[in-house]
């Protein structure tokens, strides 16, 4: 077993608050640290300036602070591929993706988990509020403790070779004891915002984003029994259970989006928040991961979210031959979006999960819902 | 671990003898040179000291130096400065792809305000050719800026053939010798050139001065707005410290200039022959007959510039290569990519590594042994 002092960490430093602490916390505990900055968006403007440029100055201040070095590495070309593509493709496709899943599979826990072993780093950590726990050689992956900021569901790829070589230094901590934390330490980055919304797009209008690389195709939108209620500015604008930028007055409850047929582009449109057709019992996924690495042959009782930062509920789960699943639900599901993950777990490990590819209603695939 | 600096290229550590120059000037002589009394003087005496010092260094009249914050300002008012005072006879600017930025964004600032700029290319040896000069020259043509030696690939350019076919043409001779300045013999009674432009920190000087020359009755705007020293050519207090350091650095180097080469020499060849006898893969950048002794440009096929600078650095090597982005991810070389293409692997494998008074024969060794571990450690 190597001494901390020579056991090398290398953190995944975002300028944010989370990633600060987390090399704090690790210098602190005698580690040999190095901070590193990952560039994965290019959006350099003629005068080399980009977005990113605030970030990486924040992270030297810190690790001036911390007085560990700091470094910046580029993965441009690696997102664009593994995760921008997808995005776009998604979207094409009528299904609502989630690129942080992608980008904590392909980019922080692969491209950069590399590229850290490449610098002799024993193991790679990053702010995320989750816990690996060890027994015998074997890593689960915990819920952080701060269950409202627990990041789990972003990283259900992970493999037991990833979780053998990361450390969550946050994920025993509550946020507010993180910013505590940030404080009492004086990080340049105590009081910065936490950033919202996904990377690349950062505080830009998503819609103006996302007409930058897919064509809008405006259409109808209807009720499921084909009456127009009004245009729509193209699907990708909209994900199931939305309500805000239909346009759609008139009497009665609120209008909702149900669904989308991608072939005659039609958005589907309901009444009322709870309208029937937004909810679902089951639903079949592709992709799936088991963070064991054994992959279950029997059906078993688990909690399963579907979005980030929603409540579990009760789940059964089938594996399939073909290394999918299907999960049915104890109680029916509003909302259920394909592209989106699901995520298992067994009390506070999670237990893997997948991209939802099929929404069921009474074992019947749901064919409204892209 | 000893830290082993290969980086003179970017800045040198300051000569012993230029900081003992400096610290009595901080101590007594804190005058503003331009006060009329007595300490003003006494800070006036030591600048134009200096002013000689530094001027005969180039054969150079002791008017035709201004001193400046360092070479990127001095640069920035020899193409800029000349542009704006010189734009009724034309506004054509001819430079090369392979500038550093302070001379490529000064263009590019010009070209935002009208100005007409050509590019010329490189080949792979990374010299740029004395007849696409040539051919580039119009009769609207006011400036030509080419550096001496390229700070990237230490690659040295036909400076004085391309000063002598400019003789005959109305268009200014600009030249950013930054890296030459020192080591190479430049002397302006020989080569007709109207402007050059120095840094003090890369001769072992103190940062934040430099000085540009320019040829007696070439037109040039101020940038600077302020008091009238450098007669008016550039607004603000001297640094006289600064200066006094500087002066300091030209004698040392112009004394000590064939010693230094040669131990140049022996380093970047020990350095070299090291990476051959660790049968590291690499091959050099840039035509090696025409390379400064200080600079070696080294592609290491199949690697990657953050992994090699991020390791190096990781075990006390200190390089660098290209420049970085704001957010300090590393980008393509811009002078790799003119010699090969921008598509070419080496404009992303391809390290700088620069040799000074940091260096003795023993730790270049090393530094190329430590390269030569990671390389392979790399390539498993």
């Amino acid at each position: 077993m190597k001494e901390r002092k020579d056991t090398r960490v290398v953190v995944g430093m975002s300028g944010g608050v989370d990633s600060s602490v987390a090399a704090l916390l690790l210098k602190q505990q005698g580690y040999d640290v190095v901070g590193i900055f990952m560039k994965n968006w290019d959006d350099t403007d003629e005068n080399g300036v980009c977005t990113a440029t605030e970030d990486y100055e924040d992270v030297i201040r810190v690790c001036n602070q911390l007085d560990i070095p700091y470094y910046a590495v580029n993965f441009e070309k690696q997102y664009w591929d593994k995760v921008f593509s997808y995005f776009l493709e998604e979207y094409k496709a009528g299904r609502t993706p989630n690129p942080d899943v992608m980008c904590n599979k392909e980019i922080k826990f692969k491209a950069f988990l590399d590229h850290a072993m490449s610098l002799g780093a024993d193991y790679l950590a990053t702010g995320h509020y989750a816990q690996v726990r060890e027994n015998n050689g074997s890593y689960e992956m915990l819920r952080g403790v701060d269950h409202n900021k627990d990041q789990t569901y972003f990283l259900n790829q992970l493999s037991q070779d990833v979780l053998a070589k990361v450390m969550f230094p946050l994920g025993h901590l509550e946020k507010k004891e993180v910013r505590k934390i940030a404080e009492e330490n004086d990080l340049a980055t105590a009081k910065k915002k936490d950033s919202t919304g996904i990377c690349f797009i950062g505080e830009r209008n998503f819609k103006d984003f996302l007409s930058e690389y897919l064509p809008a195709q405006p259409g109808n939108m209807e009720t499921l029994d084909g009456e127009v209620k009004g245009k729509h500015d193209g699907l990708m604008y909209y994900t199931l259970g939305q309500r805000q930028g239909l346009g759609i007055g008139g009497a009665g409850d609120p209008w909702f989006v149900v669904g989308k047929n991608v072939e005659d582009n039609i958005l589907y449109v309901g009444q009322g928040f709870h309208h029937d057709a937004l909810y679902s019992d089951g639903l079949i996924a592709s992709e799936a991961n088991w963070t064991s690495g054994n992959a279950p042959i029997e059906a078993f009782k688990a909690t399963a979210k579907f979005r980030y930062r929603q409540e579990d509920s009760g789940v059964t789960v089938f594996p399939m031959e073909d290394g999918r699943f299907k999960v049915t639900f104890d109680e029916p599901e509003r909302a259920i979006t394909p592209g989106q993950a699901v995520v298992l777990y067994d009390g506070e490990v999670c237990l893997g999960g997948a991209t939802i590819d099929t929404v069921l209603k009474e074992e019947t695939a749901i064919t409204y819902v892209g | 671990m000893e830290s082993i600096y290969l980086d003179h290229a970017a800045t040198t550590p300051m000569h012993p003898d230029v900081i003992e120059e400096m610290v009595p000037v901080y101590k007594e002589t804190f005058g503003n040179p331009s006060s009329v009394h007595q300490f003003g003087r006494s800070a006036r005496r030591l600048l134009d000291q200096a002013r000689r010092t530094t001027a005969s260094s180039i054969g150079a009249n002791e008017k035709e130096i201004v001193f400046t914050s360092g070479g990127t300002e001095a640069d920035n008012l020899a193409i800029i400065g000349t542009a704006i005072a010189n734009q009724q006879k034309g506004k054509h600017i001819i430079t090369t792809s392979i500038e550093h930025h302070a001379t490529l964004h000064a263009v590019e600032s010009l070209e935002a305000q009208g100005f007409d700029v050509t590019y010329l290319p490189v080949d792979e040896s990374g010299a740029v050719k004395t007849e696409d000069v040539q051919q580039a020259l119009r009769d609207d043509t006011i400036l030509v800026s080419i550096m001496m030696v390229n700070n990237e690939t230490g690659v040295i350019q036909p400076i004085e053939e391309i000063a002598d076919l400019m003789n005959s043409h109305q268009a200014y001779f600009h030249s950013d010798i930054v890296q030459a300045y020192g080591l190479l013999n430049i002397n302006v009674k020989e080569l007709p050139i109207d402007l050059l432009a120095v840094s003090g920190h890369k001769i072992n000087g103190p940062k934040g001065v430099g000085f540009l020359y320019v040829r007696e009755g070439t037109q040039l705007a101020t940038l600077q707005h302020g008091g009238e020293q450098e007669r008016k050519r550039r607004a603000g207090t001297e640094n006289v410290p600064a200066v006094k350091g500087f002066e300091k650095a030209v004698e040392i180097i112009t004394e000590k200039r064939t010693s230094y080469r040669e131990a140049y020499r022996r380093y970047r060849n020990r350095f070299i022959e090291t990476l051959k006898e660790e049968s590291v893969n690499y091959s050099i950048n840039g035509a090696e007959d025409k390379t400064m002794e200080s600079i070696v440009n080294i592609s290491f096929p199949g690697m990657n510039v953050e992994t090699l600078l991020t390791n190096f650095d990781l075990s006390g090597v200190a390089a660098s290569s290209g420049s970085a982005c704001t957010a300090g991810s590393v980008e393509p070389s811009h002078v790799l990519s003119a010699m090969y293409g921008a598509e070419d692997d080496r404009t992303t494998n391809s390290i700088r590594f620069s040799f000074g008074l940091a260096n003795n024969d023993d730790n270049v060794e090393q530094a190329a042994k430590k390269v030569s571990q990671i390389v392979h450690r790399l390539s498993d």
